[in-house]
């Protein structure tokens, strides 16, 4: 019975590895921004390349731990559930390196009257999918604690909405501004509003497993 | 030719061994958590050990409603068990050996003329009813505690999924060993008044008779598991497929719950010795066990809605119609064995009053039974019937059958060293059954009477509920005496000719 533990230990621990190099990229993804904003684009390249490589790490972990579950036919109630929840986490950190590398080429102009507000924009997506983060650990570990860190992310999928939709009137009310200019921050608002909204859709799935795994 | 005789009881274990797996490791191994393998070779052993270790009790019961004492009626009767659980199953109807079996039972009991003993039947009707009940019940209670501790409890789900591998292989293992006890009975019971086995020493320990007789029904069973189970498992849609390992663990454990309280003569001691009226110990049907226990996990996720209607009114047609069905069939094929195959399916038991018997009954009902003393009835229900025509009452007919049946018991002091197993019987009681050398009997009483006159140890305890498992044990050794010193036996295992 002993190397069955084993091999579950490591298997466990390679899932919260796998967690813990989304919530690093999500954390490097929040810093990158900050230097990009107050225009530090040389510390937001590095910042960039970082993400680059979580995400590359990311994805062979994923698959590294879909291969186990299915060889050694491990937990074969959920493991349809851990699998989807698996894949749907990494698309999330692929919408945050797609959104990184976009800043990169694109450039996209940030007013300074916006700077802090678009600021606060990332720290709640973001936010939501360190939440996210937590309510995959739960799932795994601490089933009852799964509603919490969901009743959280939700939180945050909202004011990252009322956040964007402010600063969207805000940039559209404005006569000064060019429409080319307006039209591509909204672009990259609504980027960065999408990882909390994908943040969410997992929070929703877990939900649903959760309640599956109470049996 | 024993083998030939054996044949319809092995066949009846065979296809409980087939059937019955799929309620112990169905699910585990239909998930996957389990493979076949290690489930059949663990199910296996611990079946054969559940039939040799803990199986007397359930067949203790099943044995007092019908005490077949030939080898070819033993035959018959697993047969039309056999067949009917087989042509019920073809029928997709939900079918239970143990009911089959009583069926058939009873069946003999009518062909024969026999005395059925109520008492037993009752037992074994009632739990039928009751044991599906006790299932639900555990199943709701286990179910809750397991919900309760793994919402507390901080455990990795892959850890879960470990624990869950290990709990169904520790329960399908001790389900296996319950179903081996408990269900033995249905398979080798019948054997028990014509078993042609002797007792076997295995080193350190020793095997009795009936436990050698129910380790082959065990290996019938095994056997049952290694060539089929895995079919019945992968190909008939189980209820058990469609449970999660978890719940499927606790159906499982429920059913082996109920399934070892009907069976272990170790319950019913401890709860004996602490004061707790015991349960009989009855063969009881795994299969609907099982479904009670999914009814009562349906109840606890919630209420009502998770229950199977449909399935619970095949269960209780089952009731009726498997038991009809076998005794029917059971009453036909021996009429055709007896009379057209000429093979006994019984020994013809004859009442008599005779100067002994005479002698025993109270004055009050000498005058009554004056008419027909010394007179010879055929069987027990020739018997009843001219009891009831002299007009004697019914409690006292069951004290009269007792005292009247004729069974010519020879005590030898030879076939006593022999025989007799000195670890089971202890050297007082041996000692005491040499000194009958050379007495012939005409009535079992006769032999209760003078054993306990020679020596303490033969004694029956009142009847009060502690002694109840002694005088049992008791009861079981001076069944084997009389097994063992029946004439009839005697003339059989010498090869003595009647003349």
């Amino acid at each position: 019975m002993i190397p069955i533990f084993k091999k579950t230990k490591q298997l466990e621990a390679k899932i919260d590895e796998f967690l813990d190099t989304i919530l690093q990229a999500a954390l490097e993804f929040k810093q990158a921004l900050k230097y990009y904003l107050n225009g530090d684009l040389n510390e937001f390249s590095e910042r960039e390349k970082v993400v680059d490589r979580l995400e590359g790490r990311a994805d062979s972990s994923r698959r590294d731990i879909e291969n186990q579950l299915y060889q050694e036919m491990l937990i074969p109630e959920s493991r349809g559930d851990v699998l989807a929840l698996l894949e749907n986490s990494d698309d999330v950190l692929n919408l945050i390196a797609d959104t990184i590398v976009e800043f990169s080429i694109e450039r996209p102009e940030i007013f300074p009257e916006v700077k802090d507000q678009f600021d606060s924009l990332v720290e709640v997506s973001i936010g939501a999918v360190e939440e996210m983060v937590c309510t995959m650990r739960s799932y795994f570990k601490n089933i009852t604690a799964v509603r919490d860190h969901i009743s959280k992310i939700m939180f945050f999928e909202k004011e990252s909405d009322k956040i964007g939709e402010k600063i969207k009137r805000y940039i559209f009310d404005r006569d000064d501004i060019d429409l080319a200019k307006k039209t591509h921050l909204r672009t990259f608002i609504t980027y960065i509003q999408n990882i909390a909204d994908k943040a969410e859709d997992i929070g929703d799935r877990v939900n649903i497993y959760a309640i599956k795994r109470m049996m | 030719m024993i083998w030939i005789f054996l044949s319809s009881g092995l066949f009846l274990g065979w296809s409980l061994g087939a059937n019955d797996a799929a309620n112990i490791f169905g699910t585990a191994i239909g998930t996957k958590m389990l493979r076949f393998r290690t489930a059949a070779i663990f199910g296996s052993i611990f079946v054969i050990l559940g039939a040799v270790i803990s199986g007397s009790g359930a067949a203790h019961t099943l044995g007092k409603l019908g005490d077949i004492n030939a080898v070819g009626g033993a035959f018959t009767v697993a047969l039309a068990a056999g067949a009917t659980v087989s042509w019920m199953a073809k029928l997709g109807l939900p079918v239970s050996t143990t009911q089959a079996i009583v069926g058939s039972i009873v069946g003999w009991d009518l062909f024969t003329g026999s005395q059925i003993d109520t008492v037993s039947l009752t037992k074994i009707v009632s739990t039928w009813f009751f044991s599906p009940l006790l299932a639900g019940i555990f199943a709701f209670i286990l179910f809750n505690i397991l919900k309760f501790y793994l919402k507390r409890v901080k455990i990795h789900l892959l850890q879960i999924d470990n624990f869950t591998r290990i709990g169904l292989l520790l329960i399908g293992i001790f389900g296996a060993y319950s179903l081996g006890a408990n269900n033995i009975a249905n398979v080798m019971g019948v054997f028990m008044g014509s078993n042609p086995f002797k007792g076997l020493s295995l080193g350190f320990f020793y095997l009795n008779d009936i436990q050698v007789l129910f380790m082959v029904g065990g290996f019938a069973i095994a056997l049952g598991i290694f060539t089929y189970s895995y079919k019945v498992i992968t190909t008939v849609g189980r209820e058990l497929h469609k449970l999660s390992p978890l719940a499927a663990l606790v159906v499982v454990l429920a059913e082996s719950l109920v399934l070892f309280i009907f069976a272990s003569q170790s319950l019913e001691r401890f709860l004996v010795s602490m004061g707790i009226p015991p349960l009989p110990l009855v063969p009881v049907s795994s299969s609907q066990a099982v479904v009670g226990a999914i009814v009562g996990i349906g109840i606890a996720r919630g209420g009502g809605r998770a229950i199977n209607f449909k399935k619970l009114y095949k269960i209780v047609v089952g009731w009726f119609l498997t038991p009809l069905s076998s005794g029917i069939l059971s009453f036909i094929l021996l009429f055709f064995m007896q009379n057209v195959f000429q093979i006994s399916t019984y020994k013809p038991i004859k009442y008599s009053i005779t100067e002994y018997t005479y002698r025993d009954v109270p004055s009050t009902l000498r005058q009554a039974i004056e008419p027909i003393k010394g007179e010879v009835f055929a069987n027990a229900r020739e018997f009843k019937e001219k009891l009831s025509e002299l007009g004697i009452k019914k409690e006292d007919t069951g004290y009269l059958l007792s005292l009247a049946r004729i069974d010519s018991i020879y005590i030898d002091s030879m076939i006593a060293k022999r025989e007799l197993d000195q670890k089971w019987f202890g050297k007082k009681r041996i000692e005491a059954v040499k000194k009958l050398h050379g007495r012939m009997f005409v009535h079992k009483w006769q032999v209760v009477e003078e054993l306990s006159k020679i020596s303490d140890e033969w004694k029956f305890r009142s009847s009060d509920r502690r002694y109840r498992v002694y005088n049992r044990e008791l009861k079981k050794m001076y069944d084997t005496i009389f097994h063992v010193f029946s004439i009839q036996n005697i003339r059989e295992k010498f090869k003595i000719s009647p003349e």
